[in-house]
């Protein structure tokens, strides 16, 4: 397994170079300066001239390539146009508000997902497969946004149960914290749940009419442990597989879910930087997902020959 | 399907036995309830879109004497803040919403599908190549794609269109070449192959008639992908440009009024869930016809 | 040698096993399939008897009507009695409790029946400490010597392995060895060997043997292979669609088959004594179709293939009749052991 890592860690690599390529051409072939460009809507003297001065513009490109990698390496991303920060910092204080999102939306996504999913191969053709089935087409089918705003309606303008939006870090105050974050994360997490839930159910279904389904029956086991331990477990590499198919999708859903429950994560962060032509920022989100984007395939990846026995023995003998 | 692969003559049993096939697939089709009312969901659709901004009157006439309108005679859905009338704004919707799903997916196929041909036939020496490229795209997530788009090319349905359709073309190869090389396997490809026909008349004659099957299921999951990822980026303010009106510009709006106006939240979120239901169905429905092994 | 097996198999004393009348039908789409149409059976303890019939003829719903391991569309009706206790009538727990115990059951498919996911270890012992109280050691010594009872070597080392890393054979008898786990009183072996080559066969069969003479485990095996009922069956029961047909003891129905379904299957064979396990003899195939599961007319159901039907095949149906001077030969047929010449004579 070590040699197919390493192989997998290099390919990674190589991607994020690429992107870093397209990022940096990308905003170069805008037209105009791309000093003033990348100054973005005020373009005051001193921020184009600091523009000219991290990117070096009056350098050929493939030197200011190499010196716009290696203020990526040390870590300089630049500074906002909008409050002059170091994109960095910024970035810094962002992610984990929206890692903590994604995390429990992920979360809800796989209880709900798997559990319903395993409910309704086990009980095919029942009532409660109806149910979970019907449930999982309609959450496929609505938009995270407009559940967003439906569950703000509901839950916070009518019923007021909970703050409709606004943000608390789980530092300052755990409660709060979550108190703020569950209609969030259910709302990303429902479209993923129903994702999760007709792929773990055909998954289940298969495994479930399985010969060795069939031979744990005949060993006198109860039904929980024939589904919930031998069908699920040959049912779970599918999980792992659609959670992975996914990440994109979470990323861009929670772009969304941030800009509607206003909580100051990346996605948000994504948004107003595109709707004040923030370039820096843009620059370096564009490129932050690439790597995060790569680093959690990778995870997935792992994950997924750690399950497989054939994968995990096979690579375990050859280095 | 398989009876006709199997036979020695494919194209003339193919022929003889179409009507024949049409009808057993259409009835294995409407016995399910729930494939049909995916059909309907669609067809409404398509008329709402295509018949609707006829019907119901303009979009943009604005009416500063009866804003936020609770629905009633005049405004069955109510109105917006300027007034505008919302049934009218949501026929015009489901036509920007057609544009996008659409197109998106005409032009995912028109990359797509040579890429694929061209990928799974000549394996030895492109396979790996695009297959690796095509795995990188996957899934990446096409919302911060689009937002760079956006970022670089402004906001507008055009560059929407481009967006969703460039996030749709991997799928689209990998159908493509799936079904390139599974037809390839067959006896009458290779007998084909044998007697000296060329790459293209395999590809058009054998190759794409088969892989059409399993692209239009296809097409009833990039369409209604492409109806909400439109609504996402045009509610972001990254896509259609307001005063077009977008099932997700009117959510953008009725976000503004959630608590003065909450119907305004209503209708463009209904329209956009039962059309993408409605796919949903059909292609569910498609899928069952076209492969009843997948049928679970 | 085969003489003296058959006679110690079947008549010690009651039976172990009995079924009586059994019936089983499946709700399908397509109408009620009947898999099953009246089965009656006995087993002794420490006897082995052969299953055989075509493809369909309802030999694996019978057997697994005993630990009912039938999906949950059949319907089964009759009685299955296991030291008296009718198992018809068990609930899903109590059937549970029996499953793996009492009965265990061998499949057909080696490659696919043990569970990819998990270690050999993991699938013997899982069944060692659903039924008996052992501590975690004591499971894996005990699972060590059941590999080495079904031949495996370097038993302790195998514990850790996945399924994948075994042969066909090796897998077939970790099968085996998870059946036998519980010591059973039944044994259910659907067509153990058919996915195996012959000489793997023979140490299967070499298996089953020892553990009918260690524990005196009563074993139902189905095969479509001839030379392994000679090898190792007491006694035969041949059915045909969803009944049974003929039933005798190994040598007897070899020597004299009744059934003109069974001369059809045996074909001209040489004599049962020079079967063994190392050889493959197929069934034969008889020409015809096996009539639809759907109806179940009055008349003989093999008259439409039978070579030598009669006018009276079709106006009702034989029963399973005792036949001869009572050695327990049963054939259900109104002419029984009449060759095709003497039908035209006649
Ligand atoms: N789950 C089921 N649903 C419907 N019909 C079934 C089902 N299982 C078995 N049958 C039918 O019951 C009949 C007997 O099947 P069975 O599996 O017992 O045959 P068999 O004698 O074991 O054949 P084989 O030698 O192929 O294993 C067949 O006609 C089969 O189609
Ligand atoms: S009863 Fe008649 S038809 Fe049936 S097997 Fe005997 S001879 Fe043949
Ligand atoms: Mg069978």
């Amino acid at each position: 397994m070590g040699w197919y890592l390493l192989r997998r860690l290099g390919a990674a690599v190589i991607v994020v170079l690429i992107a870093s390529v397209v990022v940096f051409l990308g905003v170069r072939a805008l037209p105009g300066d791309p000093a003033v460009v990348l100054a973005g809507e005020n373009p005051t003297p001193q921020v184009i001239a600091s523009i000219r001065e991290q990117y070096g513009l009056d350098k050929p490109l493939p030197v200011q390539y190499f010196d716009y990698l290696k203020h990526l390496v040390t870590g300089d991303l630049g500074q906002s146009t909008q409050d002059k920060l170091p994109v960095s910092q910024i970035l810094a204080n962002r992610i984990p508000v929206t890692l903590e999102l994604a995390v429990l939306a992920m979360l809800v996504a796989i209880v709900v997902g798997v559990l319903f999913g395993t409910i309704a191969a086990a009980r095919r053709g029942k009532f409660s497969d109806y149910t979970a089935t019907g449930f999982g087409l309609l959450g496929l089918s609505v938009p995270h946004f407009w559940l967003g705003l439906l569950a703000i309606l509901l839950f916070a303008v009518k019923l007021r149960w909970l703050p409709a939006s606004g943000y608390v870090p789980f530092s300052e105050n755990p409660a709060q914290n979550l108190e703020r974050m569950i209609l969030p994360a259910v709302v990303l997490g429902t479209g993923f749940a129903a994702v999760l839930m007709r792929q773990t159910r055909s998954a289940m279904l298969g495994a479930l009419s399985a010969d060795y389904v069939r031979t744990a029956r005949s060993k006198g086991l109860s039904g929980p442990r024939v589904v919930g331990v031998h069908a699920l477990r040959n049912s779970l590499t599918t999980v792992v597989t659609v959670l992975g198919l996914q990440l994109g999708g979470l990323i861009s859903g929670a772009v969304v879910t941030e800009q509607i429950f206003v909580i100051p994560g990346f996605g948000k962060l994504t948004v107003d930087a595109v709707l004040t032509r923030n370039y820096p920022v843009i620059e370096a989100v564009v490129l932050v997902t690439v790597v995060g984007y790569i680093v959690v395939n990778l995870l997935v990846d792992v994950a997924y020959a750690a399950l497989n026995p054939r994968i995990r023995l096979a690579g375990a003998t050859n280095g | 399907m398989a009876d006709v692969l199997t036979t020695p003559a494919p194209a003339a049993v193919a022929v003889a036995g179409r009507s024949d096939r049409w009808r057993r697939m259409w009835r294995r089709f409407y016995r399910k309830p729930m494939s049909l009312t995916g059909l309907i969901l669609v067809v409404l659709f398509l008329l709402l879109a295509l018949l609707g901004p006829a019907l119901f009157g303009d979009p943009t006439a604005v009416h500063f004497d009866d804003v936020l309108g609770a629905p009633s005679g005049a405004h069955l859905l109510g109105t917006d803040d300027l007034g505008r009338d919302q049934l009218a704004r949501i026929a015009s919707g489901a036509r920007v919403s057609l544009e996008a799903g659409v197109l998106s997916t005409a032009l995912a196929m028109v990359v797509g599908i040579p890429i694929g041909l061209v990928a799974g036939f000549y394996r030895r020496y492109l396979d790996s190549v695009v297959m690796r490229a095509v795995d990188v795209v996957l899934s990446f997530p096409f919302l911060v794609f689009a937002v760079g788009l956006a970022a670089i090319l402004g906001p507008s349905l055009r560059n929407v269109v481009f967006a969703l359709g460039v996030s749709q073309i991997p799928a689209i190869v990998r159908i493509t070449r799936g079904e390139v090389l599974s037809v390839r396997e067959q006896d009458f490809v290779a007998g084909a192959i044998a007697d000296g026909a060329n790459d293209a008349t395999i590809l058009f004659r054998y190759v794409l008639p088969n892989a059409a099957n399993a692209l239009i299921v296809q097409a009833t999951v990039a369409i209604p992908a492409a109806i909400i990822g439109e609504a996402t980026l045009s509610f972001l303010g990254l896509g259609v440009q307001p005063p077009t009106p977008s099932w997700g510009v009117m959510l953008t709006t009725a976000q503004q009024f959630l608590s003065q106006a909450p119907w305004l939240a209503v209708w463009p979120g209904v329209m956009i869930a039962v059309t993408t239901l409605g796919f949903n169905l059909l292609g569910d429905g498609l899928r069952d016809v076209i492969d009843p092994r997948s049928a679970r | 040698m085969t003489q003296q097996r058959s006679a110690a198999g079947r008549r010690a004393g009651t039976p172990l096993l009995s079924v009586e009348d059994l019936h089983v039908s499946f709700g399908t789409e397509d109408g009620l399939v009947q898999a099953v149409k009246g089965v009656s059976l006995t087993l002794a303890p420490g006897e082995i008897l052969a299953l055989c019939g075509e493809s369909g003829s309802g030999k694996s719903v019978t057997a697994m009507s005993v630990p009912r391991l039938l999906p949950p569309t059949a319907r089964v009706s009759g009685a299955v009695r296991l030291d008296g206790r009718d198992l018809v009538q068990l609930n899903a727990s109590e059937l549970r409790a029996l499953r793996g115990s009492d009965v265990s059951v061998v499949f057909q498919e080696p490659m696919t029946s043990l569970n990819p996911s998990f270690t050999v270890g993991f699938q013997i012992t899982e069944v060692l400490h659903r039924h008996e109280k052992l501590s975690r050691r004591a499971a894996r010594a005990r699972a060590v010597e059941l590999l080495e009872l079904v031949g495996i070597p370097d038993p302790a080392g195998r514990l850790k392995e996945y399924p994948h890393q075994l042969s066909g054979g090796m897998r077939q008898r970790v099968m085996i060895a998870i059946a036998v786990a519980c010591e059973p009183r039944i044994l259910i072996a659907d067509e153990p060997t058919t996915a195996l080559d012959v000489t793997i066969q023979a140490g299967v069969l070499d298996v089953f043997r020892s553990l009918r003479d260690r524990l005196g485990t009563a074993i139902v095996l189905i095969t479509h292979d001839l030379g392994v009922v000679a090898d190792i069956a007491d006694r035969v029961a041949v059915m045909y669609a969803g009944r049974i047909v003929e039933q005798a003891e190994v040598t007897e129905l070899f020597a004299r088959p009744l059934h003109p379904y069974t001369r059809g299957l045996l074909g001209a064979l040489p004599s049962a004594a020079r079967l063994d396990g190392t050889q493959r003899r197929r069934l034969r195939e008889i020409p015809g179709m096996v009539p639809a599961p759907y109806s179940d007319p009055d008349e003989c159901p093999f008259a439409p293939r039978c070579p030598i039907a009669a006018d009276d095949c079709t106006a009702s149906r034989p029963s399973l009749d005792r036949q001869g001077d009572g050695d327990g030969h049963l054939a259900a047929c109104f002419h029984p052991g009449l060759s095709t010449v003497e039908a035209v004579d006649a």
